[in-house]
């Protein structure tokens, strides 16, 4: 890619229109830079700042006023006998296994299917477009919708378990109590594995077709070129996908918040749900902030720990 | 679509057969919401009240009628109509002339650039929330400039959530676009922002009119913001949909066709997109 070409020239209206040429990407840049620094940066820092604060709701409007809190919030977040620490201790292992099983599932079943549809065959198109559909309906209407199937006594889940397959006695409770767990992993998934489905769709279509030629001169079947060439041309792909999947499911909030509202089953707290009700309910926004700065520096290591792994057996693969 | 060249030999039985059981399994995983949505907004209220049935047995329309007078739906639907449009044309001005930045010059700072806002992608919204929600606040107290509870803070937030990804969709777009082009443009006596405007920005129409729709998408289906930031005359669609099925006495034959409504126009812009959205996400894993 070629430089922009700088005349080299002493006269000054020529000096004059090199700076402007040199400026010209920062000034493109400006807009978005300002946006993210109010929208993103600055919030961020303001929110490490408060976590520090005893900030409760009646100094919201005057907020450099609130006491400082040192460490308090930190300590109260991570004391796991407390009533705060062992609330947020369980919503984040609940978290934990619902983004593991999301992710799992959705990817499998993404994956899956969209190595199945790789070869053409008939309806390949239409059926693609349909199974894109979850995805593209807004995240509410698709966890109303879902919240209408698991109702007790007028939902389709139960009439389908209990009256069309008999698999019950009587009709068990989804949006309370244990089973709430499993009706929010089901509503995600079924957002969630389209989005997987799409972009592993456009990954297969980097795959260079002369490899599939060379496995099929050498006899290779459809499941051989599938094990030795499609999953693990794949590799690259997948590692951004699972993270994105990852860091989405971790903070999901609209999924549970729209299934359960503002208080869901403890068995289906997540993590996000939980600091917003700290924050918003409970009006304590210092200890809300200590909660998601730990939540930020997790996900950090995570990802860390992800990138460094996966980027190091890529290399040994190699 | 550039396909891999058909095998010689057929595809074996057992993989056949794995792809039709795989497939009708999935297809009617995805069919029973969209059936449930569907089919409960045309029964009476009597019959979604009476217990599920797969069938409408009776056929009515007047859920759709109903539902505007029973929500404000239409009031939540010019605000969620105004903040996404807004956000979304805002936000794509922003994307495309910080994309044509990074695509067209080398700069110092433009990799930090890039891995700083594809890094912001990923922190949890709840962290900027709160503090987002207080600087609105004292923004308010301070200037008189209304930001908590009005349009344009959930605009200016909102046309912050894909920035990142926008930017990053049409870097790999204008990438593609030959230089060739931007030089004919200068030596018709454009400047930088002529060739943008006049060569750029057409070519790469349907990288742009992607990145819209998923801006939309995102403006228009998000909760966690719009919970916190809107009030009763602000309310978005998102807030007052769920806030309405989380009530006691839910007629859900009406939010079933009110999700129908305000789920079409999306639906049907990203399904016709879809193909774009696909080249796009190729060209971006390329890199």
């Amino acid at each position: 890619m070629a430089e922009p070409r700088t005349p080299v020239a002493a006269h000054p209206a020529r000096n004059w229109a090199r700076v402007r040429r040199a400026g010209l990407p920062y000034l493109l840049l400006l807009p978005a830079v300002v946006f993210e620094l109010l929208v993103h940066v600055v919030p961020m820092l303001t929110g490490i700042y408060m976590s520090f604060k005893h900030l409760t709701e009646f100094f919201i409007r005057n907020w450099g006023a609130a006491p400082a809190a040192g460490w308090d919030n930190y300590r109260f977040a991570l004391d796991f006998n407390g009533a705060i620490g062992r609330q947020l201790l369980q919503s984040f292992w609940i978290t934990c296994a619902f983004t593991v099983l999301t992710v799992g599932l959705s990817w499998l079943l993404g994956t899956g299917a969209a190595v199945l549809m790789q070869d053409p065959f008939r309806g390949r198109g239409l059926l693609r477009t349909y199974f894109l559909v979850p995805y593209a309906l807004p995240a509410y209407t698709a966890a109303i919708t879902w919240e209408f199937m698991f109702q007790r006594d007028t939902g389709l889940v139960n009439t389908l378990l209990v009256h069309d397959l008999h698999l019950f006695k009587t009709a068990p409770f989804w949006l309370i109590g244990g089973n709430s767990f499993w009706a929010l992993l089901i509503t995600a998934v079924w957002r969630t594995w389209p989005f997987a489905f799409l972009v592993v769709t456009a990954g297969l279509q980097n795959i260079p077709g002369d490899l599939y030629e060379a496995a099929a001169l050498d006899g290779a079947g459809t499941w051989q070129r599938i094990r030795s060439i499609t999953l693990p041309q794949l590799r690259s792909v997948n590692q951004v996908l699972v993270l994105v999947l990852f860091l989405w499911n971790f903070n999901d909030f609209n999924t549970p918040f729209t299934l359960f509202g503002n208080v869901p089953p403890p068995q289906a707290n997540l993590i996000s749900v939980q600091i917003y009700d700290t924050s918003f309910q409970n009006w304590n926004f210092g200890s809300g902030s200590a909660m998601s700065v730990l939540l930020l520096l997790f996900l950090l290591l995570v990802t860390a720990v992800y990138l460094l792994l996966t980027n190091r057996r890529g290399k040994s693969d190699a | 679509m550039p396909r891999p060249p058909r095998s010689p030999l057929a595809p074996p039985a057992s993989f056949v057969w794995t792809r039709r059981i795989v497939l009708t399994l999935l297809g009617v995983f995805t069919f029973l919401p969209l059936w449930v949505m569907l089919s409960s907004s045309l029964k009476p209220l009597r019959d979604v009240q009476a217990g599920f049935s797969w069938l409408p047995t009776h056929l009515t329309l007047r859920p759709y009628v109903d539902i505007w007078s029973t929500v404000p739906l239409g009031h939540y639907f010019v605000n969620s109509l105004v903040v996404s449009s807004c956000s979304t044309a805002i936000s794509v001005v922003i994307a495309i002339l910080a994309a044509y930045a990074v695509s067209r010059h080398r700069f110092p700072g433009r990799q930090l650039f890039s891995v700083t806002v594809l890094s912001t992608q990923m922190f949890p919204g709840i962290l900027f929330l709160l503090p987002l929600f207080l600087i609105y606040v004292n923004i308010g107290t301070a200037t008189g400039v209304q930001l908590n509870g009005s349009w344009l803070g959930l605009i200016v937030t909102y046309l912050t959530f894909t920035l990142p990804f926008s930017i990053w969709m049409l870097v790999g777009y204008f990438d593609s676009i030959p230089r060739e082009l931007d030089e004919a443009a200068k030596v018709d006596g454009n400047g930088p922002i002529g060739a943008l405007v006049r060569v750029i920005v057409p070519a790469a129409l349907p990288g742009i009119v992607t990145v819209a729709v998923y801006s939309f998408m995102t403006a228009w289906g998000e909760v966690l913001f719009a919970s916190v930031m809107t009030d009763d005359s602000t309310r978005t669609l998102a807030v007052g949909l769920r806030n309405y099925a989380s009530q006691n006495d839910v007629y859900w034959n009406q939010i079933m066709a009110a999700s129908l409504v305000v789920s079409v126009p999306v639906v049907v812009a990203f399904l016709l997109l879809q193909r774009y959205l696909v080249a796009g996400l190729t060209a971006g894993s390329v890199k």
